[in-house]
């Protein structure tokens, strides 16, 4: 990417929970971080989600799941952005995800998985490195 | 890192409890110069209560062991329920899936990949309803259901198979979660905006007074605020605040105080400052005590009992080092009751990345087992009063809460305060401020940020049955098809008019359940009348 442009990321609360601490927590220490953040808010279908990032135009999608749906809702989102030709947008997540799941997410194409007890930081040098983004 | 500059920034921020306090090095007779022992503390079982609400607590009838906790099936979720009966217990406890919380059946497009999800069982109709409380004792089980928004349909369907099976709904006894102020503030699991939802909150409750009167139509909980980041002072201060916002709507229904106050009860949470957590529970009680006595004018000594269920704390739990979790959920147990609460459930060590196993769940009930027949702790009430720090702490909570409360009530209610995003801006920020505490080691979590492992093995997972959503998909679709759609048509016709009218909404839902009327059916008939509500995404 352009290093003089900022690096846009959106954090996404996909499906019907609404513990959304974790999706906060982060959204903010992005933002503190120097980092354009989109919260698309709660409740959001995968497509809405892919929409707004094409809208958006962002760099990547963090998507915050604790309700145990992240295999169907990660594949989807996924999907779509093959779909909708966008397969430089990185997806990476976070939530209640077992490391097995992590594994077959990260086969799929999916990037780092954050669980609970994660530093703000290490999200933040995870996207820098992942973009060269000298915030 | 400067050893020398480590250790003073551990120190000075481990002498502050998570509410912000500043604990001094000793406690001592002048902390509490003002302390009335008469009227601010009492005997337990007396005005105001602030030792205990029972006489002889513990001593007299232990608290209720209460672990909550559904599978996927309706099938599933009773035989766990009928296991548990079995083995003595004399509660059912139910969650539910997120669909059903979100108010949409199983066959939703926004369901896909949720049915059975979280730990809950997925109710769409009075079917699964049935199957549920198949074989179980309607007059000697108590049934608690952890629905918010969706409560009236719960209700619905809770009375609609009773009244089936011929039992007097006198008889009933539980507790509906149903407080849907805090769902703004914490959870999230609302659809409709606050005030038309207040509505239903009322009507629920009122029907209850005069037809259910042995069951909590409300359990105000200030977990949840806990757990999206409050500190216990704004726990405690949220929880009171939104309990009297109720009090005051079903007055204003026209319902007297002590015909329902007596049957409000609430839920916290116990982090992990353990003796934080204790001085919560006895501001709570007294504040409770004293406003229903002093502002809302109630007799009935029922009426004035801040009588409370317990949880400990999710979010307290980590994924590295799981088994630390263990100890941390004992020590939170162990302060509950300490605190004197009525009911307690401990979670199990694997929640911060899996559903609990059946292993750790078992590990979680015989936690409190062994306070409750081993340690010695429950054989005198409130052992802790009188201590110098104890009391001192329990009027500094008491003060900082109520600060927070006349701030509600300045800004013109809990609604208003909702709608202007006071307590969630103050949640927000309580949250980042504790994870910064954390990274900035100002707050240890061992295993977390000191005394990590490298890296480390998961334990077992519990797994989900891929096959459910697919049937529970299919038996719906079966049923919407061979129910009488004329009858269900002319039901949903008669619940809109109730809606746009004034009239108490519970006995048309009830009458639309009977004929295979849905969850999602009667949510999304409301939502025609009552719209869609989004946040204010604060962060």
């Amino acid at each position: 990417m352009n290093k003089e442009k900022l690096l846009r990321v959106m954090v996404a609360k996909p499906g019907l929970d609404g513990h959304d601490r974790g999706a906060r927590v982060v959204a903010r220490a992005l933002r503190d971080a120097g980092v354009e953040v989109i919260y698309t808010g709660l409740h959001q279908t995968p497509t809405q989600i892919v929409n707004a990032a094409a809208q958006e135009d962002v760099d990547a999608i963090g998507l915050s799941i604790l309700s145990g749906a992240h295999m169907t809702i990660f594949a989807e989102v996924m999907d779509l952005l093959r779909e909708r030709e966008m397969p430089e947008v990185l997806v990476f997540g976070g939530g209640a995800i077992p490391k097995k799941d992590k594994d077959k997410l990260q086969s799929m194409g999916v990037g780092e998985i954050f669980t609970p007890g994660t530093d703000t930081r290490d999200i933040i040098e995870y996207l820098k490195k992942a973009f060269d983004f000298r915030g | 890192m400067n050893k020398k500059s480590k250790s003073e920034e551990v120190g000075k921020a481990s002498f502050k409890n998570l509410s912000g306090f500043q604990i001094k090095s000793l406690y001592d007779p002048e902390d509490i110069s003002n302390l009335d022992y008469k009227k601010d503390l009492g005997r337990p079982g007396e005005y105001p209560f602030t030792r205990g609400v029972h006489e002889t607590m513990y001593r007299g009838r232990p608290w209720t062991i209460r672990q909550l906790g559904s599978l996927d099936s309706p099938t599933e979720a009773n035989r766990r329920a009928r296991h548990l009966i079995q083995m003595g217990a004399t509660g059912a406890s139910y969650c539910f899936d997120m669909p059903t919380i979100m108010g949409r059946d199983s066959d939703d497009l926004l369901s896909k990949g949720e049915v059975g999800s979280c730990g809950g069982v997925a109710v769409d109709s009075i079917v699964d309803m049935r199957n549920i409380l198949e074989g179980i004792d309607l007059e000697k089980i108590s049934f608690n259901f952890v629905s918010n928004a969706q409560s009236v349909a719960i209700l619905a369907f809770f009375i609609a198979v009773a009244e089936e099976r011929g039992i007097p709904l006198n008889k009933l006894t539980g507790t509906l979660q149903n407080d849907i102020l805090k769902e703004y503030q914490a959870q999230k699991s609302f659809y409709f905006p606050p005030r038309p939802s207040m509505r239903l909150v009322i009507d629920s409750i009122v029907y209850s007074s005069e037809h259910l009167p042995r069951f909590n139509p409300i359990s105000i909980s200030g977990y949840h605020i806990a757990s999206a980041g409050a500190t216990p002072v704004q726990e405690l201060a949220f929880t009171l605040a939104n309990g009297f916002t109720y009090v005051e709507e079903v007055m204003k229904a026209g319902i007297a105080v002590d015909n329902f106050a007596p049957r409000l009860s609430f839920f916290f949470k116990v982090h992990n400052d353990f003796f934080e957590n204790i001085a919560k529970y006895r501001a709570a009680r007294r504040m409770w005590a004293r406003t229903m006595r002093e502002k809302f004018k109630a007799k009935d000594p029922r009426s004035l009992r801040f009588r409370v269920h317990t949880q400990t704390s999710g979010s307290s739990l980590t994924a590295q080092q799981a088994e630390n979790n263990i100890i941390r959920v004992t020590i939170q147990a162990l302060s509950a009751v300490l605190a004197g609460t009525q009911s307690l459930h401990t979670n199990a060590y694997d929640e911060a990345f899996s559903i609990p196993t059946s292993k750790s769940e078992k590990l979680a009930l015989r936690t409190q087992q062994i306070i409750a027949f081993e340690s010695g702790v429950a054989n005198t009430v409130d052992p802790l009063g009188g201590s110098y720090y104890m009391e001192a702490l329990t009027n500094e909570m008491e003060a900082k809460a109520w600060n927070y409360i006349n701030k509600v009530d300045e800004m013109g209610g809990m609604i208003a305060a909702i709608e202007k995003g006071y307590p969630q801006g103050l949640i927000a920020e309580a949250a980042a401020q504790y994870q910064r505490d954390i990274e900035e080691k100002k707050r240890i979590i061992v295993g977390l940020n000191e005394f990590a492992d490298e890296e480390e093995a998961e334990g077992e997972i519990r797994e989900k049955d891929p096959a459910f959503e697919k049937q529970k998909v299919a038996d719906l679709m079966e049923l919407k098809k061979n129910r009488d759609q004329n009858k269900v048509k002319t039901c949903l016709d008669e619940i809109r008019n109730v809606i746009q009218g004034t009239e108490n909404v519970m006995p048309s839902l009830i009458k639309a359940v009977k004929l295979h009327v849905t969850l999602g059916e009667l949510v999304e008939v409301m939502r025609e009348s009552f719209g869609d509500y989004s946040d204010v995404s604060v962060y």
